[in-house]
């Protein structure tokens, strides 16, 4: 048996494209030998420890292109490679998207939002710390989930969703963004493509191995949010271990259309609590319309967590999504 | 008393240093042909290694060579739990194997993972229970599962009756491996009024220091030196050459700063893995740094143990403790252990003076990281058990919650422990006062459990203790015919800055300006007297009572060179403004420089050439001997003190809790202490805000998990481990102190590093009880999932007393 080693990398080639026809060339060409490294929060663990054994690296933050935030005919565009701390400071953002604004700035800590970025954080992969170890879980390629067993540690894992792997989606901006209905912009060799942020994000039941739909060759480039919820009524709450550096527990983020105390449309979105980021259609449907109240903040909190599974340790994540949920829909 | 120095802040020479990035950690040096050691670590819990085939790694370009626990010994591994350098029987996922070296790190990475290791895996255990219960697995060698003091290793078994009572609340009834009791247990409780009875789990906890355990070693001139990190330097390095096997005279320990230490580097038995690259470079004859990664530094760095316990405390009507019956499961861990149960039972006899007290407890192995010291040997993981039951017992009794603690408080006189030492002076009543003065704890009371929306506001109020003295040490100071005083001291630089506050009291005695004054340590060839290790709250006591001595010793030396050559006695003479003078004519007198000169010509006892104190350690002699004719010299060994000095603290705080989300603010806090006559205001308010932190982490987040499925740590790093952040502490925490002297150090000092972190936990944990409107954990830490399930009144699927090591 070979021990696993840790905290040295290895020999790795580093691409440093300027420009995106040459990244994307480069993504096309190195396939799944090519790493995609933007702000390396999500990458050097990986790479030190040897879990993760690519050929080569691709760095993208070299690209203007795909950096910076912009108005658009149709809302706001966003690099993928534009920094958290840029977009949780930004007056476009925190003006017209504050729900996103507060979304990244609650990501990790200071230091991390400093170089990490807003693709970096949507595509960053599982947290499950069996998975990070370098288990041959489900998702790593076997045959079994060690966090999903009698013995399983799983405080931090999923309520929803299951489905062989039981990791949560870890990302702060990605409820974010499904609630404020955004749109992902999707470039390869062969062309660009969008797709809504909801459908971005996938389970396990449709690929264990990916926690997004890109493919391989495919370079999420930017994020854009539309103008139809810009200004919205906005609820962000992240609950985690510590106030600094910890992925959420529970998160919920909602957008919400509100006049004269009633709800006329809402999108809400949870956090940690499935391996994508949880919409709740259900609760958006029963409070359209409604006058809001405790009542109905209670009732929404209650739908909210309808279905749930709790693991070994994580029964308390219902009732906190309950809590959470009734809190952004109390205001 | 009006002090020059005492009682003053300073800056400690290191901090420039500190602040300018300029002073060097082990890490830091290099060596011309230095080569770089990698580890092989153990990825099971407990196993055998029956081959290592290092072929492949030993032929790869740039690779010199490889260490094995066959290398280190020869005559087999000690039978024993302690530490091992390497081990062909790892106990705990992450244990030293072997070391490689090469001409970098990558390539002794990529050497290692070109090392084949053949295990043979043994059975493991993480909860002390499983293994306790009959049948169950046993993870030390031998198919053992505890360890006797002078017997070895050994078996320990209860009924599966035995161990499913306990686990369902009930007190243990199997026979413990210790006990000692005082009083008359079953009268006590027939007095109570009130009694509370439960079993309660505290979480190991491990050390993180900042600096990892990293170590340069290299052999020069028939000497070897050691680049290292510890937090007592004479006293590590002592150790340190019998367990390299090198001539005491022979080791040069270099440590000029030290990223943390925390108890676990003050002995080398600690840390045996400085021997690797002393050894490695010995092999391949090349000077060899091992960089120690944050996930070994996890396992090397090792953790207090946890605690399974079972405890029974009844109250008289006035509020009196009567009775505290106590049984405690220590968790060992895969290497070590401690007598943190005992100190747990000793720390609440010195705190609540109880009419009768029984301690039984018990320590059984799990394989995970080796437990030793940890900032409070048992103190600490008390206290948050402690508080909310006192808390408890006055709402049931109708006292207030601060009554109950004065009614119960040590004072000076009192005695405690199994051997009912006494203290040596004990101002906790002050201390009690002056905190809660201070903090307002009383005009607080309205807000008591008042709510704002979700959120209510909870109060607590704890108390901390240690022992915080030893004695039986060396000192020496030195002065060349420049006349500056020279303190050689083998206090380390753990960060504390005692090193620095120490020395202040030989520049007392001798009224010596700071500026003129020299602090020795570093590194042990500046010729360093022995010290205690430095864990224990100890340092300042222990300390200044040697470099007290050994200046006073230099301060009469110079009295008699004076009277000799000046006329009169040595008591005609005083010491100011670096002379020495007679007192009846201020003219007459010498400057220390002149004074100085005067030995060096006088030589023998003058200059450490004769009348030494006779009972000076081996390793004081070699530095003495080294210093003799060099210098006009003081030199002194301690005797021993009679009592206990003990280290108090006591912290208020109020916190907001959110019943929807089980989060709390700490709005505000306050740690005040009792170390009798405080050295260096500034030191103290660093110990106890630091502490402070440590008992929040304790007390609310700190984690030590492994997977039950594979003995693989799930908390190695700063991420896992959840220490809390800047965010999770409040953005000031209040500090005080007593300030009155003790009687059995000359100065008056004690010393406080374990107690700060025992009183916030205690109080923290009481204020969360006091929110959630008294309900009890009876667990260490208390995190927010706990509180979410308590309200919501969801449960886990935790076996129970399930905290330590193995709860999601």
């Amino acid at each position: 048996m070979v021990a696993t080693s840790h905290d040295v990398m290895p020999d790795i080639e580093l691409y440093q494209p300027t420009d995106e026809d040459n990244a994307l060339a480069l993504a096309s060409q190195l396939g799944s030998d090519g790493w995609l490294l933007a702000g390396g929060q999500d990458t050097f663990g990986w790479l030190k420890d040897r879990n993760k054994t690519p050929s080569a690296m691709i760095e993208l933050t070299q690209i203007d292109a795909w950096k910076g935030i912009r108005e658009t005919a149709d809302g706001v565009e966003i690099g993928a490679v534009t920094t958290l701390t840029e977009i949780s400071k930004h007056p476009l953002i925190t003006e017209r998207y504050g729900l996103l604004a507060k979304a990244a700035g609650v990501v990790a800590s200071p230091q991390i939002r400093n170089v990490g970025t807003l693709g970096g954080n949507l595509n960053q992969d599982a947290r499950c710390w069996y998975y990070r170890r370098g288990l041959d879980c489900y998702r790593a390629g076997g045959n079994l989930c060690y966090a999903d067993s009698p013995e399983g540690l799983n405080r931090e894992h999923a309520i929803f969703g299951a489905s062989r792997c039981v990791a949560v989606s870890p990302s702060d901006t990605a409820p974010a963004l499904v609630a404020l209905d955004a749109t992902m912009v999707i470039a390869s060799a062969s062309g660009t493509r969008t797709m809504a942020a909801q459908d971005y994000f996938i389970g396990p039941a449709r690929d264990i191995t990916h926690m997004t739909a890109l493919n391989e060759g495919e370079i999420l480039t930017a994020v854009r949010l539309p103008a139809s919820w810009a200004n919205a009524e906005y609820y962000f709450e992240k609950v985690a271990d510590r106030n600094v550096w910890d992925f959420a527990l529970v998160s919920v983020a909602a957008a919400m259309k509100v006049s004269g105390g009633a709800i006329s449309d809402a999108r809400i979105a949870c956090g940690a609590v499935e391996c994508t980021p949880r919409r709740l259609e259900a609760v958006e449907n029963a409070i359209r319309g409604q006058q809001r109240s405790e009542d109905l903040a209670s009732r929404a909190g209650d739908m909210a967590v309808e279905g749930a599974r709790a693991l070994n340790y994580n029964h308390y994540k219902i009732p906190l999504m309950a809590n959470l949920v009734k809190r952004a829909v109390r205001g | 008393m009006a002090y020059m120095h005492i009682g003053k802040d300073f800056v400690p020479p290191d901090v420039p240093g500190k602040v300018t990035g300029r002073i060097k950690y082990a890490e830091d040096y290099t060596r011309d042909g230095m080569v770089y050691a990698r580890l092989l670590t153990s990825p099971i819990p407990h196993a055998r290694v029956l081959d290592i085939d290092a072929s492949e790694a030993l032929a790869m370009d740039g690779v010199y060579g490889i260490l094995t626990a066959d290398d280190v010994y020869p005559d087999g591994e000690p039978q024993s739990t302690g530490l091992k350098i390497l081990t062909n029987e790892p106990t705990l996922v992450g244990e030293p194997i072997l070391a490689v070296a090469a001409i970098d790190e990558k390539t002794a990475e990529t050497a290692i993972a070109r090392i084949n290791v053949t295990f043979e895996r043994l059975p493991f255990v993480l909860d002390p229970l499983d293994s306790l219960a009959e049948g169950g697995p046993n993870g030390y060698p031998g198919d053992n599962n505890t360890f006797v003091f002078r017997q070895g290793f050994a078996q320990e078994k209860w009924s599966a009756d035995q161990v499913a009572s306990f686990r369902a609340g009930n007190e243990p009834t199997a026979e413990p491996q210790q006990t000692w009791e005082l009083g008359d247990l079953n009268a006590a409780f027939a007095e109570s009024e009130f009694i509370y009875e439960t079993t309660f789990t505290t979480a190991g906890y491990p050390h993180h220091s900042m600096e990892p355990r990293s170590a340069l070693a290299y052999w020069e001139d028939g000497k070897l030196y050691v680049h290292g990190t510890s937090q007592s330097l004479t006293a590590l390095a002592d150790d340190m050459a019998g367990i390299i096997g090198v001539p005491k005279e022979d080791l040069v320990f270099i440590n000029a700063a030290t990223g943390g230490g925390f108890g676990q580097r003050a002995r080398a038995g600690s840390i045996p893995s400085m021997a690797i690259p002393a050894k490695l470079s010995q092999k391949i004859n090349r000077p060899v740094m091992m960089r120690v990664t944050r996930e070994e530094e996890f396992t090397i760095g090792g953790a207090r143990q946890g605690f399974q316990g079972w405890i029974k405390v009844g109250f008289k009507p006035d509020g009196v403790m009567a009775a505290c019956d106590i049984y405690i499961i220590s968790d060992n861990g895969g290497k070590g252990g401690g007598g943190d149960a005992s100190s747990a039972a000793d720390c609440i006899d010195v705190l609540y003076q109880p009419d009768a007290l029984r301690f039984r407890g018990t320590s059984i192995v799990s394989n995970t990281g080796h437990r030793g010291a940890q900032r409070g040997p048992g103190q600490n993981q008390i206290a948050p058990i402690m508080a909310p039951i006192l808390d408890k017992a006055a709402d049931a009794l109708g006292i207030s919650r601060l009554e109950i603690r004065q009614i119960n408080t040590p004072r000076t006189g009192d005695v405690a422990g199994p051997q009912q030492t006494p203290f040596t002076s004990a101002f906790m009543p002050e201390t009690l006062r002056l905190a809660t003065e201070q903090f307002g704890w009383e005009g607080r009371q309205s807000r008591r459990r008042q709510r704002n929306g979700s959120k209510v506001v909870g109060l607590g109020i704890g108390q901390g203790y240690h022992n915080a003295g030893r004695s039986g040490m060396d000192g020496i100071v030195s002065m060349g015919t420049d006349g500056r005083l020279k303190i050689h001291n083998g206090v380390g630089n753990l960060g504390t800055y005692s090193y620095a506050s120490t020395s202040r009291a030989a520049a007392e005695v001798l009224k010596m300006p700071w500026e003129r004054c020299d602090i020795l340590n570093e590194r042990t060839d500046n010729h360093l007297p022995i010290t205690s290790p430095q864990d224990g709250s100890n340092s300042i006591f222990t300390n200044t009572r040697t470099c007290f001595g050994a200046a006073t010793d230099m301060l009469n030396k110079m009295k008699e060179i004076a009277a000799t050559d000046l006329g009169g006695d040595p008591a005609d003479y005083d010491v100011a403004d670096e002379r020495v003078y007679r007192i009846s004519d201020e003219s007459v007198g010498y400057t220390y420089a002149e004074v100085a000169q005067r030995a060096m010509e006088l030589g023998g006892k003058f200059t450490g050439e004769a009348e030494l104190p006779e009972e000076l350690a081996e390793w004081t002699q070699i530095s003495v001997s080294r210093l003799a004719g060099t210098a006009f010299l003081g030199v002194y060994h301690d005797p021993r003190h009679a009592g206990n000095p003990p280290g108090f603290t006591v912290t208020c705080c109020e916190i907001e809790l959110d019943l929807e989300t089980g989060k709390y603010e700490i709005l505000d806090m306050i740690n005040v202490a009792d170390s009798g006559t405080i050295m260096h205001p500034q030191g103290m308010k660093n110990q106890l805000v630091g502490g402070a932190v440590w008992g929040i982490g304790l007390s609310g987040y700190e984690r030590h998990l492994y997977d039950p499925q594979n003995g693989l740590p799930a908390s190695t790093g700063y991420w896992q481990s959840k220490v809390p952040t800047y965010l999770d502490t409040p953005v000031k925490i209040d500090t005080g102190w007593v300030d009155l002297p003790d009687p059995e150090n000359p100065v008056g000092a004690r010393g406080v590093g374990e107690p700060a972190m025992g009183s916030v936990s205690a109080a923290l944990t009481a204020a969360i009880s006091d929110a959630l409107g008294g309900h009890l954990f009876n667990a260490a830490p208390v995190t927010a999932d706990m509180i979410i399930n308590h309200l919501a009144g969801t449960s886990e699927d935790a076996k129970p007393l399930a905290q330590n090591n193995f709860r999601g």
